[in-house]
């Protein structure tokens, strides 16, 4: 702001030299880190691009065909985690910002983070002991009786650990990100638009659809692809709680189900070596493009909208 | 005849029903609360009677259906008293809280879970033992407890400074290509999946140390390039709400820019910053994957971040569950205990972020 | 104003103090046990996760015998171990397999003397139990065949008639088998499939393998999630260290025409009852498991694991520690520490024996 052609320079002074170098040194830093990642991602992952059954014993064939299941049973839980999260994280936030009374607000909002402060091992011991016995009676009926619907095709899981609980789970550690943020952007919905609305006679549900939702839009959008990169690098909790065989099938309620990139990762790494170690890297290198297209895709969109709807 | 208040229906046509939200019919303020019980009971006296059969009486069932006739009752009442568009808004009103207290049963059925078995072990013992030539029953977390401390704040050393320092570079200095690639850098930057810093970590130090190095300072590495992210862009949002006259106002007195920022800028967003660092604390110190991979685990006090395994709680909760041994219950017990702990740490730090963000807030008015 | 900035350090820094100024009270200083050990310095083991409940056991009571010994296990996983055994970052390795021909042929371990090759010694012995659940059912008889083809996916339902032939009077369910299987790599797998392999090699056409063969049944992660998922589950079975059975119903396993359940003296047996690897040094101790041993009282389902050191080392600092580690392992006193917190099977005195022999021969 105060480097336009002014005629007049300002000094510099030592200190400034020091300070500016130093923020951009940290700015830099990041560069260097990033670019320490990705090469060690890439350099590591090479040996794993060639290299067939022969070399690395958890590949059947080549790399390709080991990492398919698993970039599908990534997209899969964590689409279907978003799926099930969103419509409830915008409903909370609504609920939060708009429905409850405004002295609990604050208070509520804490609650829903507290879900956010509980460590992802913990979702997982909780998901295999509390919430997948929950949900299989629930499966078997839905098995039972919906059973020509292609997604609750049998046989049902015995044990309930299927791609719908990990979902569930993935769901649970969502929704307070998605919660937070959407809450935030509602309460900065110009307070006038919404008195204008209010004054029009609508009703609240009016006054949140013409005034609210449209301003918060670019916000849930951003909310929602956090959410999902959470959910698509979520790695112990799914460990945990699925049943992983690494088929690929949408099918919800059955034992069979694909793995996670990240989950196998961790169920792998540890009994790993030679060249395993870096197909599993390679993998993480995989997780890492995807995520991040997921992000890229996501800035484009709020990016976009933020021109056209004038909003910010 | 008293027994009709109500108007007859043969008044005539000139009081046909304009249907206007305000003369339109109300509900009384207390009805959804009516209801909602109405509906409590018809739902329990459903399942009553079913339960009379001999089947367990089905708590799960009670609820659900009864969400399900209020919804449609209090919708249908309101189209038939109050019109379309108040029963609408009603619909909405119950889905909305409908949606809040369904996130309600996961946190309050993690809490009963967490809290009942974790106060089995949660005692003098637990944090003040480790596990050092222990097998069985006792023991305790005292080495995950000084390793998570230990770890995540070198984490926080290093990622504090440099992300900070970023986010004001960004929001004071930063102009053109350089700026531009470094918020897009931390955009990707927070997409870095836990485990793949993890690994980063474990491959960086392997460098160093050999192959199969696993050391404390690794597992801060890999929070950091967990935390660094979260910090940049928490600071650099608080940064931005400064506004711009303040900044004028100092250069106008012939304050230096560095000064501006370190007497001015950075004391009024101070609290939204102090926040954002201790959420971004509390973000990271859950962490479990990195910290398996590259700090490893062990059953024994290590202060030195240098040299040697190094246990944190989220990865003592989780090889207490899965390398059990005899007998296995004292084993859960202590897993549960040491997620009981991790979670209050978290709790404390998100409750003083709030205090902080509470008393530290900028006097001038919004 | 700036101080206000550094709250956040300032606290950690202070409980992190407060943390740091007190010290694990079972972690004391040594020399006040009283022991007239002599013994004293650092050794470094890795691999097989499987024997790390053992080790820790083991560890713990040679570190009380001999408190200025430090030993650390890495359960790094048996390959992994192996690997770090060859390139000298350990001084002992614990594997679920021996080093095969190619291996040993080929030599090179780095913390050996040239050209000299290692003692393996079977020291952990774990029973593997299959493991179900089923209500108002204990025990079941199933034959190999009839394993292998519940694990396989070929027999689906409890009261399938394999099951029924060998169970008579137990009266099975109308109810879906679900099989489950560890989602990850691991030496119990391996041992499991290889013993579906050997001993029903026409259901089970898979080659022995640490990650589950095929897509079926149902995966869960370690030894835990396989007894949760089956305890959690409803016509589950799966297969788990036989320590970890608890309360579920095991299978006794069909071994020449007879149904044995498994215990520690049965799993032993079969150690016994199998021969040495030909060809291989006097002291390297590698076992061929015979899975389909027919002798009586055998239980055919177990993990063998290994503790590998070398023949002669090439420093000798270590040695005499390695020695008297190995031996403390040997020991009744060792097994019977591991039997009660792992729950393996103590090794047979014939056995011991020859161990014993083989740590002597170490230099």
């Amino acid at each position: 702001m105060t480097t336009a052609a002014a005629p007049i320079r300002a000094k510099q002074r030592p200190g400034d030299r020091v300070f500016s170098k130093s923020a951009v040194f940290a700015g830099s830093m990041i560069l260097v880190t990033l670019a320490a990642v990705a090469t060690f991602l890439i350099v590591q992952s090479i040996p794993a691009f060639v290299a067939d059954g022969e070399d690395a014993s958890i590949l059947d064939t080549n790399f390709w065909a080991y990492v398919g299941p698993l970039v599908f049973g990534t997209i899969w839980a964590a689409a279907l985690a978003l799926l099930i999260a969103l419509p409830i994280s915008i409903g909370i936030a609504l609920f939060i910002s708009h429905y409850a009374p405004r002295r609990l607000a604050s208070a509520l909002g804490y609650v829903v983070d507290l879900l956010a402060a509980v460590p992802s091992v913990v979702f997982g011991l909780w998901g295999i002991g509390v919430l997948a016995p929950a949900v299989q009676p629930l499966y078997s009926w839905l098995v039972d009786n919906l059973g020509w619907f292609p997604l609750f095709a049998g046989p049902v899981s015995g044990t309930g650990r299927t791609i719908l609980t990990a979902a569930l789970v993935l769901a649970v550690m969502i929704i307070p990100i998605i919660t937070a943020i959407s809450r935030e952007v509602f309460l900065q919905t110009p307070v006038l638009h919404e008195e204008a609305a209010l004054a029009l006679g609508a009703t609240r549900w009016e006054m949140i659809r013409t005034a609210v939702l449209p301003f918060g839009r670019p916000g849930i959008i951003s909310a929602a692809v956090l959410g999902l990169g959470r959910a698509l690098g979520e790695t112990m909790a799914v460990a945990m709680v699925l049943s992983a065989t690494g088929a690929i099938t949408f099918e919800l309620l059955t034992s069979v189900n694909p793995s996670t990139i990240a989950a196998n990762i961790a169920l792998s790494f540890p009994e790993a070596y030679g060249i395993n170690v870096n197909v599993l890297i390679a993998t993480g290198l995989i997780l890492f493009i995807v995520t991040f297209a997921v992000n890229a895709i996501a800035r484009w969109i709020v990016a976009r909208r933020a021109e056209f709807s004038g909003a910010n | 005849m008293t027994t009709t208040i109500t108007p007859p229906e043969t008044r005539g046509p000139a009081a046909a029903p304009v249907s206007n939200s305000l003369t339109a019919g109300k509900l009384p303020n207390g009805a959804p609360w009516m209801v909602l019980g109405a509906s409590l009971l018809v739902s329990a006296g459903l399942f009553g009677v079913i339960a009379l059969s001999g089947a367990e009486f089905n708590w799960v069932g009670t609820f659900v259906v009864a969400a399900i006739i209020y919804v449609a009752t209090i919708t249908l009442l309101s189209r038939i008293v109050e019109g379309g568009r108040r029963s609408t808004d009603r619909f909405v009103t119950a889905l909305v809280t409908g949606a809040f207290l369904l996130a309600m049963i996961p946190l309050i059925s993690l809490s009963i879970t967490v809290v009942t078995f974790g106060l089995n072990r949660f005692d003098v013992e637990f944090f003040t033992y480790s596990m050092r030539n222990v097998t069985g029953e006792g023991g305790g977390a005292l080495h995950a407890i000084i390793g998570t401390v230990l770890m995540t704040g070198t984490a926080a050393l290093i990622s504090i400074p440099i992300g900070l320092m970023t986010s004001i570079y960004l929001v004071e200095y930063g102009r053109g290509r350089l700026a531009r690639g470094i918020t897009f850098l931390v955009d990707v930057m927070t997409g870095i999946p836990s485990i793949v810093a993890g690994l980063f970590a474990y491959a960086l130090f392997a460098i160093f140390w050999g192959p199969g190095t696993r050391t404390g300072i690794a597992g801060a590495v890999a929070l950091a390039v967990l935390m660094i992210p979260v910090v940049v862009r928490s600071s650099e949002e608080m940064l931005r709400l400064v506004p711009v006259e303040l900044r004028e106002a100092a250069y106008a007195l012939g304050v230096p820019k560095w000064l501006t920022i370190v007497k001015v800028v950075l004391p009024t967003s101070i609290a939204g910053i102090t926040t954002g660092i201790m959420l971004s604390i509390a973000r990271v110190i859950g962490e479990t994957a990195p910290l398996l991979i590259a700090a490893g685990f062990t059953n024994s006090v290590n202060y030195d971040m240098t040299e040697g395994r190094m246990q944190s709680l989220p990865v003592f909760v989780y090889t207490q569950y899965a390398n059990q041994g005899n007998p296995p219950e004292a084993y859960l017990d202590r897993a549960w205990a040491a997620a009981l702990t991790l979670i209050l740490i978290v709790m404390v730090l998100n409750l003083v972020a709030r205090l902080v963000a509470r008393f530290f807030a900028p006097k001038y008015g919004r | 104003m700036n101080l206000k900035r550094f709250a956040a350090p300032a606290v950690i820094a202070m409980t992190a103090a407060l943390a740091l100024s007190s010290c694990a009270a079972n972690e004391g200083g040594s020399g006040d046990s009283g022991s007239d050990s002599t013994l004293s310095g650092n050794l470094v083991g890795a691999g097989a996760s499987s024997q790390d409940s053992a080790q820790q056991a083991w560890i713990a009571g040679f570190q009380t015998a001999n408190p200025d010994v430090t030993i650390d296990y890495d359960p790094s996983g048996s390959g992994a171990g192996r690997d770090t055994f060859l390139s000298g970052a350990s001084d002992y390795a614990g594997s679920d397999r021996a080093f095969n021909d190619e291996e040993i042929a080929e030599g090179g371990f780095a913390k050996c003397a040239p050209d000299t090759s290692v003692v393996e010694l079977p020291l952990y012995i774990s029973p593997i139990a299959v493991i179900f659940n089923l209500e108002g059912v204990d025990s079941l008889d199933l034959d190999p065949a009839t394993i292998a083809g519940i694990f396989a996916g070929d027999i689906t339902n409890w009261n399938d008639e394999a099951i029924a032939a060998t169970n008579e009077g137990v009266e099975l369910p109308d109810l879906a088998i679900t099989p489950v299987h560890r989602s990850d790599d691991s030496g119990t797998t391996e041992n499991f499939t290889d013993y579906l392999g050997a001993a029903a090699p026409d259901v089970w056409t898979y080659e022995a393998d640490g990650v589950w063969p095929f897509e079926g049944g149902e995966g869960a992660q370690g030894t835990s999630g396989v007894v949760d998922a089956v305890t959690n589950g409803t016509g589950t079975i799966g297969y788990a260290d036989a320590s970890r059975a608890g309360d579920l119903g095991t299978v006794a396993v069909g071994v020449g025409g007879e149904f044995v359940e498994y215990s520690p003296e049965a799993a032993a047996a079969i150690v016994d009852a199998s021969p040495f690897v030909e060809g291989r040094d006097e002291h390297d101790l590698a076992i061929e498991l015979d899975r389909t041993s027919e002798e009586a009282g055998v239980y055919p389902i177990v993990l063998v694991s290994y503790l590998i050191a070398c023949q002669e080392y090439a420093e000798p600092e270590n040695v005499e520690l390695v020695k008297a580690y190995l031996s403390y392992i040997a020991s009744p006193e060792g097994q019977d520490v591991a039997a009660e917190s792992a729950g393996s099977a103590p090794i047979s005195d014939s056995l011991r024996e020859k161990v014993t022999a083989a740590i002597d021969s170490i230099q």
